[in-house]
């Protein structure tokens, strides 16, 4: 079963073009041909002259990084974006949501719908589509966020995997928590799940963990596309031996989101390291849990400086007690993961560590909250890598951050003027606010 | 993509304008070898067929490119320096439809080229600039550039101002305005401003003053590290910055430096939206971002490095030396300090071999330095686009959106209030059909409503404002 992947604005096509090279990359790499052909039908379909085409749509209101990527992906001599999918205006959203959305989303809705349209008639099942955003600008959120409503639409029956790229906390936009704020707003209504990326985090992983010295946002997005990738490729998810799973974002849903609440999943990844220190490395499984547990518990989203004092606190108090003292130690509660483990010997990895009752709410039976898939295949050069998709309270932080940065702003009433110019009302706010604070109670007294 | 159209008003304004041709022309020379009309050049310039009548385009991107014309109107009511343009090297680039002109000039009266000559000709403006936006496929923005201090740039200039909002309402007006100094040989000078000034407040999206003092002294300040004979200061000859060699003019005239400086403002400004980038910045995001209050829409530029040192691998430390000097006061384009004031937003466009960890990491620096409003803390607004101005490995624009500007209309208040206590000069005004006193009540006021908001954000610097109560939400 394919997946479609719809690329909004400029950082959404930027990382949608690293994924794809990922993907296209790890699926020919991979030594067994099973992984390689699921992989291959997922992702891509076949071209006229027998070359890899991605299954994506590309949308973006300006047309440069566009004729961009689609150059650097027909570069690479393996894969390359079909002439015709794609949609782009001459003038962009100016870093208004509001433009974004009620103006480029409706007057541009047809066209959309129909190249999308056309790309799902070339999957034999669509197992799912995947849209790649930034919430910070114009085009991705607000465009971004009106596409995701029309698929929806659309498709009612199909699942909807929203990726969405938070920005760095000191401004690439100035008003990027008030874009911020909307297209969270918005999208809780009506996606099955948000996954999400900080350019801050994945920044620091940059330069701590891959020493990288003078960071690019291609490097950002590379690793964006690795996390993407191990958690989307083929994977064995049942005890169904030798069946690699048809339904990839299904079952990431129904592991991970039980309650329409709670949507907001977060990634952690291990190992993460430069190519040349990977040479020189090796691990093993009981290794790698441990650390990835501990990142998720101490919510550390890289192998090197996590806090060890962070520990699960003793269960069979009461609700309202664990909450007060998993905040005071620091203590990342979650509400479900989703263990994702490639590469050599993955059968004798031991997850029970996971599976401690006292990483969860009280609610939900373990069982339940804890999944694992595995794969034999290494992905992208590493040797062995486990990936955990994660519903916690990870991003309550980052939510609430923005949410009181935005509010602040709301209280001068600086910048309104821009929004209401195009249709987005002092009322609508005040509706976004009122869902996200909702959101960030919720997720706060698990 | 989209193009923009530039309106030259005045003296000032056209012979800013030329620089800015002339500078535009080597820019896109210099990038684009292969002789294509393509994108980036489109912006700004039509592509024509000479040997086809009427000059109608083959403006198809991607075609050979034959004769380049310059998406403006050229407007003075002297013909002086017009003429000269036609005459010189720049003369193919300009239509003759494009020049609207007359003979006997404003006299340094804002009232005659507001009213005057506003009127005599408001449908020839129109209609050529309705011409020259038709030619456009997606007109985004109008640059207008003009000076404050005279006759023309300043009421003619405003006129057409007022003009383009009502014909042309969805595109973005930026202006160029070049204030007169305390020193300005025109008497009348304050008046015109702060007429032109109510303008400004009222029609247009930003306003990106300059004052020539300013320039005088960083042209004085290229000048001199050129001369002091330090070993590892020479100063590249064909950067744009100072110098025209390269460009299609060969004589430097007085006041070229300084044009060349507000020239290669309008440069960089429009660089993100013309070439490709990691992190694009159309013109509509400038407005977007830095204009929080309808009113408070004057922005405070400086561009770094002034010059490039014979260097060639510029190591990390003079890529941060380019951030600092940013937000020193000796590089803003007007006589302001805004490390002292209070920021409302800041804009940093950088052109080259830049990175966004280099980005980040001189802004983690610069943050502490600099006071930003308590709802802004974390204003900025960044760009990065790949292609490097001529002769530079690298750039940077600072765009800020900051209280500095309030003591540059204070003094100006003080020029124009010195002069209309006496009455002084008020009748050559006041003769004027459409003017009356009421008018100079009226921008005054504007002008010192203007002065007061930003005082009242002043007000709020240093204290610490608490956070706004959050809403509660049922548990």
């Amino acid at each position: 079963m394919s997946v479609v992947t719809v690329q909004l604005g400029q950082c959404g096509n930027q990382v949608g073009q690293e994924l794809f090279g990922v993907l296209c990359r790890d699926s020919s790499d991979a030594r067994e041909k099973r992984y390689g052909d699921c992989s291959r039908e997922r992702f891509f379909r076949d071209g006229p002259s027998e070359e890899l085409v991605a299954r994506a749509v590309l949308v973006d209101m300006e047309p440069k990084v566009i004729s961009q990527i689609i150059t650097k992906a027909a570069k690479s001599g393996k894969w390359k974006y079909s002439d015709k999918a794609h949609f782009s205006q001459k003038q962009g959203s100016g870093n208004n949501w509001a433009n974004g959305f009620c103006v480029h989303g409706p007057s541009h809705e047809e066209a959309i719908q129909d190249l999308v349209q056309k790309e799902v008639e070339h999957c034999d099942r669509l197992s799912g589509i995947l849209t790649v955003m930034s919430m910070a600008g114009g085009t991705g959120s607000g465009t971004g966020t009106y596409v995701t409503q029309c698929l929806r639409d659309m498709y009612p029956h199909s699942l909807f995997l929203n990726h969405v790229t938070w920005p760095y906390n000191t401004g690439e936009v100035i008003v990027q928590n008030y874009n911020s704020v909307l297209t969270l707003s918005h999208l809780y209504q009506f996606s099955d799940a948000i996954l999400v990326h900080e350019n801050d985090t994945v920044h620091r992983i940059c330069s701590q963990l891959l020493n990288i010295k003078h960071i690019s946002f291609s490097d950002v997005n590379k690793v964006i596309a690795h996390h993407l990738g191990s958690v989307l490729q083929p994977t064995y998810t049942s005890s169904l031996a030798g069946l690699y799973s048809r339904n990839p974002i299904g079952e990431l849903l129904s592991c991970l989101v039980n309650h329409p609440e709670y949507k907001l999943l977060s990634v952690y990844n291990i190992p993460q390291m430069s190519t040349s220190s990977l040479a020189y490395s090796s691990f093993t499984w009981p290794g790698l849990l441990k650390h990835l547990r501990q990142m998720l518990v101490a919510d550390s989203k890289m192998e090197e400086g996590i806090d060890w004092k962070v520990c699960v606190p003793a269960t069979g108090r009461t609700g309202n007690e664990r909450a007060r003292n998993s905040q005071q130690l620091g203590f990342n509660t979650s509400l479900a993961n989703l263990l994702i483990l490639r590469g050599k010997d993955v059968a004798s990895a031991d997850a029970a560590s996971f599976k401690d009752p006292g990483l969860y709410t009280p609610w939900l039976p373990v069982e339940e909250a804890f999944s694992t898939w595995n794969s034999t295949v290494s992905f992208n050069g590493y040797e062995k890598a486990a990936t955990l998709v994660s519903n916690s309270q990870s991003l309550l932080k980052p939510l609430d951050y923005i949410v009181g940065k935005a509010w602040n702003m709301f209280a001068s009433r600086a910048y309104i003027h821009q929004y209401t110019k195009f249709g987005i009302s002092e009322e609508d706010f005040l509706d976004s606010f009122t869902v996200l604070e909702q959101v960030i109670s919720s997720y706060t007294h698990f | 993509m989209t193009q923009s159209v530039v309106v030259q008003v005045g003296q000032c304004g056209n012979q800013v304008g030329c620089r800015f041709w002339d500078l535009a022309l080597r820019e896109h020379a210099h990038v684009n070898k292969k002789g294509i009309y393509d994108e980036a050049l489109s912006s700004f310039f039509r592509n024509v067929d000479p040997r086809r009548s009427g000059g109608s385009g083959s403006d198809v991107i991607g075609g050979r490119i034959q004769a380049l014309k310059a998406r403006a109107v050229l407007v003075d009511m002297e013909e002086g320096v017009v003429n000269e343009i036609l005459q010189g090297p720049l003369r193919d680039v300009f239509d003759s439809t494009q020049l609207i002109t007359d003979v006997s000039g404003s006299g340094n009266n804002w009232a005659v080229g507001h009213w005057t000559y506003g009127s005599m000709y408001r449908d020839r403006i129109v209609e050529q600039v309705r011409r020259v936006a038709e030619q456009c496929d997606c007109l985004q923005s109008f640059f207008l550039i003009h000076s404050m201090g005279g006759g023309t740039g300043s009421g003619l200039g405003t006129f057409v101002l007022k003009l383009l909002e009502e014909e042309f309402p969805e595109v973005c007006r930026l202006v160029t305005s070049v204030y007169p100094s305390a020193e300005d040989d025109v008497i009348t000078s304050p008046y015109n401003s702060v007429l032109a000034m109510r303008e400004l407040t009222d029609h247009a999206d930003c306003v990106f003053p300059v004052e020539n003092q300013s320039l005088v002294e960083i042209v004085n300040k290229i000048r001199h590290m050129a001369h002091s004979g330090k070993p590892s200061t020479a100063i590249k000859m064909d950067s744009t910055i100072i110098s025209s060699q390269g460009g299609v003019s060969r004589v430097e005239k007085p006041f070229d430096g300084m044009n060349n400086i507000v020239a290669n403002l309008l440069l960089n400004i429009t660089s993100s939206a013309r070439f490709e980038g990691s992190l694009n910045m159309d013109l509509n995001e400038i407005s977007m971002n830095l204009v929080p209050f309808p009113r408070l829409h004057y922005l405070v530029s400086s561009l770094t490095p002034l010059y490039t040192l014979a260097d060639v691998s510029i190591p990390t430390r003079r890529l941060d030396q380019m951030f600092t000097d940013a937000f020193s006061k000796d590089h803003q384009l007007i006589r302001a300090d805004p490390k002292h004031s209070l920021y409302l937003a800041c804009a940093l466009m950088v052109r080259g071999n830049v990175q966004v960890s280099d980005l980040r990491r001189n802004i983690e620096r610069l943050k502490p330095t600099l006071p930003f409003i308590s709802w802004n803390q974390e204003g900025w607004k960044t760009s990065l686009c790949s292609v490097a101005p001529v002769g530079h490995t690298h750039s940077l624009l600072a765009l800020a959106n900051n209280t500095c500007v309030r003591p540059t209309f204070v003094e100006l208040r003080e020029r124009f209030t010195k002069l209309y206590r006496k009455k002084a000069h008020l009748h050559h005004y006041l003769h004027v059909d459409g003017m009356e006193q009421a008018c100079f009540g009226e921008a005054l006021s504007s002008l010192s409503s203007l002065i007061e908001e930003y005082s009242q954000l002043d007000a709020a610097k240093g204290r610490l404002t608490p956070d706004v109560p959050r809403l509660s939400v049922a548990k």
